[in-house]
């Protein structure tokens, strides 16, 4: 165990120092660090830094619910466009499935056939199918969507809403976001430093989906007020107009999708607040024709299917552009905006759990956990050094570098710091100086039975490191169970409590087994002092 | 320098012939412990509850009955209200508002706010959380798995590397650990929340720490002196261990009883749980688990001792390989 080559000693040094060197960006404050982005350095916790945790949930009855009803928008269409026409009787859209009659029962196969192609046919590109066909009585058509199909199209909905909310947040101007996706239809977003949550909440709770469609003015006043429209339109909801509701057509002029631009502004007469929005050139073109052809109508401007403003077309708007006025404050302009900017939400989100810590709090927090560790750590060091004197000191040097090496290995992995990590860090103190107690007390125990210093210092380290393995392991298990299973708060420890059980058992045992044979071999004792 | 010895040199405590007394204190301690979780029972977070939470902070310690009252005529269900760190702060807690979206559970943490703040001018926020019913059973549901797998994950790696009576009696004192520590949290009423999931594992897996510790010397001696009886080959290996496990205790409770008095209110609960769970691990690991192997039926031999296995041939191969073996202890 003396026989520590040269090379090693070399190798062992360079490692730990190199790691020690790269912890210290993380003590620097901001303002030097910004300079050098590259290096890494250890990001704070919610709870550390302050800020505001979100945990939203996609409505997935919803997202069916919308599919459902979009097919059949184009189940109506196709079969009416079908050479010959396919007469169909009312589509029922609930209990999640599509149910018709034919007229014509002769007509079943040129049915199914147009729906094959509707519904993306026998296959799709996982080669499963997204909708289900079935003929019952053979007149009736009974549409439903496929669990995978389903999965699917909630697969690819929270992907995009991810980038929405990513977008949307970004337009804040907060600092390092984290927005991962978590499971099948949660999004998790975590954002330090943030003054107001509530205006995060509001933003995000928005589906910013934006339509343009015709007032339907023949319309019968008191149907509206009941809730029934004409064929082809549908009733929706207009705060502030007589009734509070109004008819409008059902296929939209244009769409939030064809935007390209938007801003808050103020009106030149009123000073209200507007949003003006650009569309692109293809909505542009189409917006430019249906006003021109329609002249004196009015518009409907939809917005999450209220509507905001139905103004009257006075001239053809030809320009590509206009604005949204409504019962605007500023902030609420601004709101708007940026969702509209930053694309709708293919889905609804709601917030299901949420946790923010005020700025006071995590200053004081950050406070209060550096003062625990050092104290923490002096009171260990002056222990070890009193108990087991020059190994103890060994042991201590071991334990400061292990502190380094740990906030450097988050740091490059990029894990956060939080107020439970310290308390992890405070416990890996504890059990690095386990493994060094282990060692110490064997090597004390084998001196006792009369052995010689170098064969003592051998024998302690052979015999405590099966000990510390096991030790470890077990330790390890209730670490990555805490990884895997815990939440929050409980990741947070773990992680810290993980990489401190691997740099522990390398600075622990192998670092001070270095250091003890480096002396022994050059002081040649021929009794120690344990 | 003299150096410092916790714990002198050649201890000779008789551990075993101690653990009629021992179980006896450990059984009592355990009972009144269940039943303080059920009389008193513990006092559940929104993490578990549901509901949410805000702590304020006030200008100057505030009438906690004025604050109830405030928050009372906001019609927003019962609130639990708590005195948390400093005398300025506390925590309020709301149950999950009835029948309402997320939406209603935002705008009511808004009204109790903004009605504090008014009758309570420079009343501001330190920290809410709300945690949505399907949340809360999620977290409890995770939690209960996290401390279930810790403890089977564990006991079957000693039946593993040991035997399978190392295993159960782990358990067995591990289950005593959580049982004291949420006795403790019963009589102290201080909160249980997700942290407090991260506190008993780690308790779990020190615990264990300390007994695969002396687990793993009880095994080298039953090698090493196959002819002593079991109880001294016991007595023998914690009284070995025992500078060991005193001074690695000593060692983390004082780093925890710096974070428990420095550390701010926020971690309070959470070092308070482990240091109460080193405490009570460090002596089961002592008096419970170490014994128990003999209760167990823990025979010389180990190899060859399996339950099921016939009797009189263990013995007579034990003895053939024990008289040829034997080393006296070094002294």
């Amino acid at each position: 165990m003396l026989d520590f080559p040269r090379w090693k000693v070399a190798s062992i040094v360079t490692v730990l120092a190199v790691l020690c060197l790269l912890a210290f960006p993380s003590f620097l404050p901001e303002r030097y660090t910004n300079r050098l982005p590259h290096l890494p350095k250890i990001n704070l916790g919610l709870d550390l830094a302050g800020g505001s945790y979100l945990l939203l949930e996609a409505d997935t009855a919803d997202l069916a619910n919308s599919r459902l009803e979009a097919m059949r928008d184009q189940v109506q269409t196709e079969m009416r466009r079908a050479t010959p026409r396919i007469a169909i009787g009312d589509i029922s859209a609930r209990g999640g499935q599509l149910t018709f009659m034919l007229r014509d029962p002769s007509q079943v196969d040129a049915a199914r056939e147009k729906l094959l192609g509707i519904t993306g046919g026998g296959a799709g590109l996982t080669g499963q199918r997204q909708w289900d066909i079935q003929v019952v009585d053979s007149s009736r058509f009974v549409v439903r969507q496929t669990e995978a199909g389903l999965n699917q199209a909630i697969d690819q909905a929270m992907g995009d809403a991810t980038e929405v909310v990513r977008r949307r947040i970004d337009e804040l101007g907060t600092r390092e976001p984290t927005i991962v996706r978590q499971g099948a239809s949660r999004i998790l977003v975590q954002v330090p430093g943030l003054q107001n949550p509530q205006q995060l909440k509001d933003l995000l709770g928005k589906t910013a989906k934006l339509e343009f469609k015709l007032v339907d003015d023949n319309a019968n006043p008191a149907d509206v007020a009941r809730g029934i429209a004409p064929a082809g339109s549908q009733v929706l909801a207009y705060p502030g107009y007589p009734g509070g509701r109004i008819a409008v057509k059902r296929s939209a002029i244009v769409s939030g999708d064809q935007l390209t631009d938007a801003r808050q502004a103020n009106d030149p007469q009123s000073n209200a607040p507007i949003v003006n929005f650009t569309f692109d050139t293809q909505g542009g073109k189409r917006f430019a024709r249906v006003t021109q052809e329609n002249t004196g109508k009015l518009f409907a401007i939809i917005l999450d299917n209220a509507v905001v403003s139905a103004p009257r077309i006075n001239t053809p708007i030809l320009g590509g552009s206009g604005y949204i006025e409504g019962n605007f404050t500023t902030e609420s302009a601004n709101e708007l905006a940026i969702a509209l900017r930053s694309g709708k939400l293919p889905v609804n989100l709601k917030v299901i759990e949420e946790s923010t810590v005020g700025p006071d709090l995590g200053v004081d927090s950050i406070h209060a956990g550096v003062l625990a560790c050092t104290v923490a750590v002096l009171l260990v060091v002056a222990f070890m050094f009193l108990t087991y004197g020059r190994f103890g000191a060994y042991a201590n040097l071991a334990v400061v570098i292990n502190v380094l090496v740990i906030l450097t290995v988050m740091a490059v992995l990029g894990s956060s710091l939080t107020l439970p990590g310290i308390a992890g860090f405070v416990l890996t103190i504890g059990t690095a100086v386990d493994a060094n107690v282990l060692i110490n007390e064997r090597i004390r125990e084998e001196r006792r039975r009369g052995r010689s210093v170098v064969q003592a210092v051998e024998l302690g380290y052979k015999e405590a490191s099966r000990t510390i393995f096991e030790a470890n392991v077990t330790h390890g298990i209730s670490g990555i169970i805490m990884l895997v299973l815990g939440s929050g708060p409980v990741k947070g420890f773990a992680v810290v409590l993980l990489i401190g059980i691997l740099s522990s058992v390398f600075t622990a045992v192998t670092f001070t087994r270095m250091l003890v044979a480096l002396w022994i071999r050059r002081a040649r004792p021929q009794t120690i002092h344990i | 320098m003299k150096l410092l010895k916790i714990v002198p040199d050649h201890t000779n405590i008789d551990f075993v012939r101690l653990r009629g007394i021992a179980f006896g204190l450990t059984l009592a301690l355990s009972l009144i412990a269940i039943a303080l979780v059920g009389i008193r029972g513990l006092n559940m977070g929104v993490d578990f509850t549901g509901g949410l939470m805000i702590e304020e902070s006030f200008t100057s310690p505030p009438p906690v009955e004025a604050v109830r009252a405030t928050v009372d005529r906001l019609g927003v269900g019962d609130a639990a209200i708590q005195q948390v760190g400093s005398a300025n702060t506390l925590s309020i807690r709301l149950p999950i508002q009835q029948g309402a979206d997320e939406g209603a559970t935002n705008a009511v943490v808004r009204k109790v706010e903004a009605a504090l703040a008014q009758r309570f001018p420079g009343a501001t926020f330190s920290r809410y959380a709300t945690v949505g019913g399907k949340v809360s059973d999620e977290l409890k549901w995770k939690g209960g798995m996290a401390v279930f797998f810790a403890v089977v994950g564990i006991g079957l790696f000693a039946i593993v590397r040991f035997e399978w009576q190392f295993g159960v009696s782990t358990v067995v004192a591990i289950i005593h650990d959580m049982l004291m520590t949420l006795g403790f949290f019963a009589l102290s009423g201080f909160e249980v929340d997700l942290n407090i999931i991260a506190a008993f594992l780690t308790i779990i897996g020190y615990s264990i720490n300390d007994k695969i510790v002396i687990d793993d010397r009880i095994r080298e001696n039953m090698r090493r002196y196959r002819k002593m009886e079991m109880r001294e080959i016991i007595n023998l290996s914690v009284n070995e261990t025992l500078p060991r496990t005193v001074m690695t205790s000593v060692t983390i409770l004082l780093a925890l009883a710096a974070l428990l008095l420095l550390g701010g209110h926020v971690l309070r609960g959470f070092t308070a749980a482990m240091f109460l769970g080193i405490v009570v691990g460090t002596y089961s690991s002592i008096y419970v688990s170490s014994s128990l192997l003999i209760t167990l039926g823990l025979r010389a031999e180990p190899d060859r001792a399996r339950p099921g296995t016939n009797d009189k041939t263990r013995v007579d191969k034990s003895q053939i390989a024990g008289a040829e073996r034997i080393t006296p202890r070094e002294r």
